[in-house]
């Protein structure tokens, strides 16, 4: 026992919740922006893995990482669009929409990374991003080497909370997209352009979307393999749902979700509680889904999610 | 008036593309009557793959069969990502398009593969598989690599300086527990201080999870690290653990990381199948003894930068055991059970 606390003290311990966590909360924020503004973006899984193998192409020919992150997310802004095409000017079913787009860009990336790479014994490497101290403050003991010595991704995914928060909540944009996605036709007739506002919705989660694949093959990985989100985007969609479609929530469902992804991976490496491995491997999902029932039961959708709008209906 | 000129115009157009569509129609026809396709004297073998090829285990089958192409003169082709769901549809246009040998994984799909296999008595099947063969055509083969396996561990045992190991792999199947029990008891074998760690992660293709895995297993203070998955690799160079790699030689990922490992030749194996095959011989058997060491269907990877830093009396020790194993007087336990952190 003494073994596993010594393990949940330790500062990896920490530094691994905050790493792994990176991408859920990018993809989450991504995804709620489409949600908020009355789309349900089910090409979440298929985009990050597009985004992920172009970025991945970028940054192996271009030496370049942050380019690499700018493919993935114009990458991933593209088949936004593309979802948006079909849901929005064309109004069709979301979900199927959604699955579509997710297999369109899985097909995608396999087929350009087959064109480029060929059939490679080992999979092509790139030197991966490092992590960044912050001067001063990854001085400060036990919190500095947990949050202020990760990835520059990180610190931009630990931003990007309040920014959104701000925009959602604050601005007049956020507004808009909002209402867009409570009731478009009150939106309409205040002169709000829905199809422009689901569109824009869709493409920051798109790129955002992107950038959590990047994150995946550039962070915490140094390679691209087909298999890289294994149903990360799926979780993301969960989270939205978790975190009631605010941004402070949803980070935080990332964050728990990654505590317990984090601590069943030590668990598994002690021999404290010795249960079958597939318990272990299901922690994260369970207590998610626990807590969310627990905590998000009086969670409600935006009105108009799920529903294409048209102008002269009622 | 006008309207009726129209209407004649596309009437005398549609018929003359009818007309023309025939001609072509027949045309081709005639073609195909005198058209025989080049006959290739090489047998035709298809590989049908549930992951991408890039997956270590799939790669390994792939090069023999490549190789099998060189220097056999066989005709290959293969279709890669084939979930289960495709796997018969797949498997069957192959049997049904002259290829005398269809192999693969057939670990997804067991059932398909064996049903399907059973409406093609002519045609050999020999997959990977976790079970037995069934007749009258249905063969398979395993990734018998225990014995590469319990060798590196013994390494591990002797270049562990905190005496844990830690193992991290996909999830605990047949193919994988008899490894990691192997590498685990070939360092047991060796200095009996050693705690063995494990760590799934339920999955067969996430290097971002297997990295994570590993990094724990590291914090928790493991040192010599059996990479049965890729990622792990990654982690121990980053934070100067050692590392043993699987199934096909990675030294590349990590030179002063990656000490040796097992590796699967599938060469042996294929080179047999497509004997026996060529000679009409019915293959409905498992090959699983040809990816032994003896067999050279498995071996200890090269050491590379190792060759030097690795101290003499490790060598000596894992070389007089490698010959034991080939001379056929020391037998590597098979242990499939489940396997849990010391």
């Amino acid at each position: 026992m003494d073994e596993i606390l010594s393990q949940i003290f330790h500062i990896g311990f920490f530094a691994a919740l905050i790493r792994i966590a990176t991408p859920f909360i990018l993809a989450t924020i991504g995804e709620l922006f489409a949600e908020r503004s009355g789309v349900l973006n089910l090409g979440i899984e298929g985009i990050m893995l597009f985004g992920a193998m172009s970025g991945f192409t970028m940054a192996y020919f271009s030496n370049s990482l942050w380019l690499g992150v700018l493919a993935a997310m114009l990458t991933g802004m593209l088949m936004a669009i593309l979802m948006g095409f079909l849901t929005v000017s064309l109004g069709l079913s979301q979900h199927v929409s959604g699955i579509g787009v997710t297999l369109l860009s899985t097909g995608f990336a396999f087929f350009f990374y087959r064109l480029i790479f060929g059939q490679p014994s080992t999979p092509p490497n790139i030197k991966a991003f490092t992590p960044v101290g912050i001067p001063v403050l990854m001085d400060i003991p036990w919190v500095g080497p947990v949050l202020f010595q990760q990835a520059a991704l990180t610190y931009l995914a630990l931003l990007l909370v309040p920014l959104s928060a701000f925009l959602l909540f604050q601005t007049p944009w956020g507004l808009n997209l909002r209402t867009v996605g409570e009731n478009p036709h009150a939106a309409d007739s205040a002169g709000v352009n829905v199809s422009a506002m689901r569109y824009q919705g869709l493409m920051i989660s798109g790129a955002l979307m992107g950038a959590a694949g990047a994150f995946l093959v550039m962070v915490q990985f140094n390679a691209f393999t087909f298999g890289v989100i294994s149903g990360r985007g799926w979780v993301c969609i969960a989270l939205v749902v978790f975190g009631q479609w605010g941004p402070w929530k949803s980070a935080a469902g990332a964050l728990l979700f990654a505590l317990i992804d984090a601590l069943q991976l030590r668990l598994q490496a002690s021999s404290a509680i010795n249960l079958p491995y597939q318990v272990f491997l299901m922690m994260p999902f369970v207590l998610t889904i626990v807590t969310m029932t627990l905590v998000s039961r009086n969670a409600r959708a935006p009105s108009a999610l799920l529903k294409p709008f048209r102008k002269e209906e009622r | 008036m006008k309207k009726e000129m129209v209407h004649n115009y596309f009437k005398k157009y549609f018929i003359r593309l009818i007309k023309q569509a025939g001609f072509g129609a027949l045309a081709l026809l005639v073609l195909g009557i005198f058209y025989q396709p080049v006959q290739a004297s090489g047998l035709k073998v298809a590989a049908v793959f549930e992951t991408p090829i890039e997956e270590p285990w799939v790669n390994q089958i792939h090069v023999a069969l490549l190789q099998a192409k060189k220097e056999m003169g066989i005709e290959y082709t293969w279709s890669e990502s084939v979930k289960s769901a495709d796997f018969a549809r797949v498997m069957r246009e192959y049997a049904e398009n002259g290829y005398k040998l269809i192999t693969g994984d057939s670990f997804g799909a067991e059932r398909i593969a064996r049903r399907v296999a059973r409406d093609y008595p002519d045609v050999s099947f020999v997959f990977g598989s976790g079970i037995g063969p069934a007749e009258p055509n249905f063969g398979v083969f395993d990734n018998w690599i225990h014995e590469p396996a319990y060798l590196s561990g013994m390494i591990a045992g002797k270049m562990t300086k905190s005496n844990v190991l830690g193992v991290v792999a996909a999830m605990p199947i047949p193919e994988v527990n008899r490894l990691s029990n192997a590498f685990c008891n070939g360092a047991k074998e060796v200095n009996n201080k050693v705690r063995c760690k494990f760590s799934f992660i339920g999955s067969f293709f996430d290097p971002p999870k297997a990295k994570e895995a590993a990094l724990a297993q590291i914090e928790a203070g493991a040192d010599v690290l059996y990479a049965e998955r890729f990622g792990v690799i990654e982690a121990c160079a980053e934070k100067g653990a050692l590392a043993i790699s699987n199934m096909s030689d990675q030294a590349s990922l990590g030179p002063n990381t990656v000490i040796t490992g097992p590796v699967w030749d599938m060469w042996p194996t294929i080179k047999h199948v497509v004997t026996l095959v060529k000679a009409g011989v019915p293959t409905a058997q498992d090959f699983g003894g040809f990816s032994f060491m003896g067999k050279g269907g498995s071996y200890l990877a090269p050491y590379h930068k190792w060759e030097n830093k690795l101290p003499a009396d490790v060598k000596s020790m894992v070389e007089k055991r490698k010959q034991e194993i080939l001379d056929g007087t020391h037998r590597v336990d098979v242990d499939e059970s489940t396997p849990h952190s010391d």
